[in-house]
């Protein structure tokens, strides 16, 4: 089959799918849907068209970007708009199906939005919603809209178009045109791709390789985990035009032991796309040949660095080495290679079909394009967003974000991962890209975001993003491998209670040692939430030091849980919820906890019942409770 | 329980397809894991046969991966994540529990080999967070007392 004629069967299984007279039904089934119940979702959903003789067609999609909805369900009813449902779960499917598919009520109160063309009573547009409107979706666009296993869903989207266009190009003008879009590295790095690939393009050693980064460590990050499950041809697709610019047939996707959806998705792909030519030898009849292998990870943050991730790919330890020479000089198996995050490849096909420019009017003057993040943590609507580069944090956290949940107040918001840092709340207006966000002491990282309100403690979250690093460190360098513990041991002192006044000066000198002394990028990187968490919390740090109190009511050595005598009622329920015996006191006696006895696990305050709100989480405070346990007060009930 | 020849045999079975790939011995180890649950011994000693490097090679690179046990799982795999997202959410406070309920510590079988413990970083679920994957089913939103009703669903 020519490519032409692909794409007229493509556009024509689409339409059938699409404009057929029978309804349509799409499930998000990303690896967060599944999470949610979407396959027990599916399964009623098949049940009830089963029960109610209907003829749908029912089909798998990657994820909208909507985790906290999840599961999704849109429907397409022959000659209506495309309605996305929210938190459809087991339950609310033989109501939807009934109400919907059999008397035509497109039930608004479930609904949460209408795609595309065409509007329903009631029901908002869904790119409209508070959280939509300010992201520009290139990246996700095809994500939650196709079946991710299917490519010629993926063609009749535009898809493959990159491809077939650049192989009638000449490989310098492709990475022209790169160069003109201003993408950079979105592996977090932000290093320009079309130098990358200008360097390996000049290297004269071969063979060279083609290596796609989808060892997505980060924790709190899994932008590139949807793109891989939702839409995992866009990648296969730029890995190719890669391959074309610098001139080899080798391409290598390196994805981490955590994401086996991601793998199976990928398999499926490359075995479709080689059945069409778009892969494998002499692609669409011309002379270059392109393959890729998949490599899965083994569980090791640090092999998202480029020189370990590819001692990974050849078999050994993934240990970085020292550099120069880059990977494009010296990569896999010592040959040039170019090495490329998901994201980055994922935005090659588009810049190929519309031109850098267009990509270029997107984003600030040196961050182009748009970025996926994954907002998470506590907020009141996490998923996965894409926005323009140079967006504001504010946008994020609250439009997009809808703020922090259960009325409580922002505290940081954690860009980069675990190399990144915490920006307080008077950094929210800081414009996202590569250059500001690196100024004030964080990084753009790969797209994690991890906001924090007022009950999380800075130094307890700085102790477990260096814990990380710690515990992901190789071992290779000394700076790294001695001097994170040596970090961590005073961090623990101080949330243990036993700080001293010159530790967080101690911790400031050590952070910045081991910054201009590590060898590769986790190492340099490790201190910064330490750092900035400093630099923007010294006063809860100093509260920890000096006056032995958690302000945030986390570090445990220096909390408390006291029940208030004149709110106990003496029910008994935190009694039996005690996994220690550390309470006593019996029915309508007030209940005393054995502060030698507690550790401290909250069971109580979760247990106590709203009314009486009798248990007290306190910090370097004491409450005075009787020794022995009393009658409870008069009027207490 | 399987002799040592049977045991080699079932290694070399697994193996086997890899032979003379550009890439052999990640694969391998993972390959063998998937089927027996650990990588024994003998394991190392096969997969440095088959790529040409020594058992030592082998079980340097099995100790650097998070992923590769030494010894057999019990029945039902618990895993807790510690990502960003679920430690800031409380994930801390599940280990704490799920370890007095099972009475074994992270890294441990229970004594009927029904449940292993482990804390892994970052399922990419975050926004469910507190996330706990039992087998390959992924529990959301878990809390102390959900996390115990989910194991009774194991036990």
């Amino acid at each position: 089959m020519s490519f032409s004629e692909i794409q007229s069967k493509a556009a024509a299984d689409w339409k059938s799918l699409w404009e057929s007279n029978k309804p349509l039904i799409l499930v998000g089934l990303a690896t967060c849907g599944m999470a949610a119940g979407g396959n027990a979702t599916m399964q009623a959903i098949k049940e009830a068209l089963a029960k109610h003789n209907i003829d749908a067609n029912v089909m798998p999609v990657g994820c909208l970007g909507l985790c906290y909805l999840e599961p999704l369900v849109d429907i397409i009813k022959p000659g209506r708009p495309r309605i996305c449902y929210s938190r459809v779960t087991r339950e609310k499917v033989a109501e939807l199906i009934e109400d919907y598919l059999v008397k035509d009520n497109p039930r608004p109160d479930l609904a949460l939005g209408t795609i595309g063309d065409g509007a329903v009573e009631g029901i908002p547009k869904f790119f409209e919603l508070p959280m939509l409107k300010p992201q520009v979706r290139i990246i996700l666009d095809r994500c939650g809209t196709i079946d991710a296993e299917n490519i010629y869903h993926y063609i009749s989207r535009g898809g493959y178009n990159g491809l077939s266009k650049a192989l009638g190009m000449q490989p310098d003008d492709i990475i022209k045109e790169v160069e003109k879009s201003g993408l950079r590295g979105r592996g977090g790095a932000g290093f320009p791709t079309a130098k990358k690939w200008q360097e390996a393009r000049r290297s004269k050693a071969t063979p060279k390789f083609v290596v796609c980064n989808a060892d997505e460590g980060d924790p709190g990050a899994f932008m590139n985990r949807s793109v891989l499950e939702g839409d995992p041809h866009s990648v296969l697709e730029g890995m190719a035009i890669a391959g074309y610019a610098i001139g080899t047939p080798n391409g290598y996707i390196y994805v981490r032991a955590e994401y086996p959806l991601a793998v199976k998705r990928l398999r499926i792909a490359i075995d479709q796309a080689k059945k069409l030519n778009l892969l494998g030898p002499n692609i669409l009849g011309s002379n270059f040949s392109f393959d890729i292998e998949i490599m899965q990870g083994a569980g090791a943050f640090v092999c998202g660095e480029g020189s370990a991730l590819m001692y990974s790919i050849e078999g050994k330890r993934g240990m970085p080495r020292v550099r120069p020479p880059r990977s494009v000089e010296s990569g896999l198996w010592g040959m040039p290679t170019s090495l490329n995050n998901v994201e980055t490849f994922a935005n090659v096909p588009n810049i190929v079909v519309k031109g850098g420019e267009w990509f270029a009017k997107l984003g600030t003057e040196n961050s182009k394009g748009t970025k996926t993040f994954a907002l998470t943590g506590k907020i009141s609507r996490p998923g996965l967003i894409e926005v323009p580069l140079g967006i504001h944090l504010r946008q994020i956290v609250y439009d997009i974000g809808g703020g922090i949940p259960h009325s409580k107040t922002f505290k940081a918001i954690q860009t980069g991962g675990p190399s990144g840092g915490c920006l307080p709340t008077n950094m929210l207006d800081t414009p996202v890209d590569y250059e500001t966000l690196g100024k004030v002491g964080s990084i753009m990282g790969s797209g994690g975001m991890v906001v924090m309100d007022t009950d999380t403690c800075m130094v307890d979250t700085a102790r477990y993003f260096l814990a990380f690093c710690r515990d992901e460190s190789c071992g290779k360098c000394v700076p790294c491998r001695e001097g994170l513990p040596l970090m961590i041991d005073i961090m623990e002192r101080i949330t243990q209670g036993k700080g001293k006044p010159e530790d967080i000066d101690r911790l400031n000198e050590l952070g910045k040692t081991i910054i201009a002394s590590a060898l590769c990028g986790l190492g340099t990187s490790a201190p910064n939430p330490v750092l900035s968490s400093i630099r923007y919390f010294r006063e809860e740090w100093e509260a920890h030091v000096n006056e032995k109190r958690c302000p945030a009511l986390v570090c445990k050595e220096l909390i408390n849980f006291y029940i208030l005598p004149d709110k106990c009622a003496g029910c008994g329920i935190c009694v039996r919820a005690c996994p220690v015996d550390a309470i006593t006191g019996g029915k309508r006696m007030v209940h005393i906890i054995d502060q030698s006895k507690c550790i401290k696990c909250g069971t109580c305050l979760e247990k106590c019942p709203a009314k009486f709100s009798a248990v007290k989480k306190v910090s370097a405070e004491i409450i005075e409770v009787p020794k022995e346990p009393v009658p409870v007060a008069a009027g207490v009930k | 329980m399987v002799t040592e020849t049977e045991l080699r045999k079932q290694i070399r079975d697994i193996i086997a397809p890899l032979k003379g790939r550009q890439i052999v011995l990640i694969p391998a180890l993972q390959a063998v894991q998937e089927k027996i649950g650990y990588v024994p011994r003998e394991a190392m000693e096969e997969i440095g046969e088959l790529a040409g490097v020594s058992p030592n090679t082998v079980y340097g690179v099995v100790s650097f991966y998070a992923q590769f046990r030494y010894i057999k799982p019990g029945k039902h795999m618990v895993k807790i994540c510690l990502g960003t997202a679920c430690h800031v959410c409380g994930a801390t406070g599940l280990v704490d529990s799920l370890e007095r309920e099972l009475h074994i510590k992270e890294g441990e079988t229970t004594k009927d080999d029904n449940f292993s413990l482990e804390t892994v970083r970052c399922f990419g679920s975050c926004a469910l967070a507190p996330v706990v994957v039992v087998d390959e089913e992924v529990y959301g939103n878990v809390t102390s007392p959900k996390a115990l009703d989910i194991l009774k669903k194991y036990q």
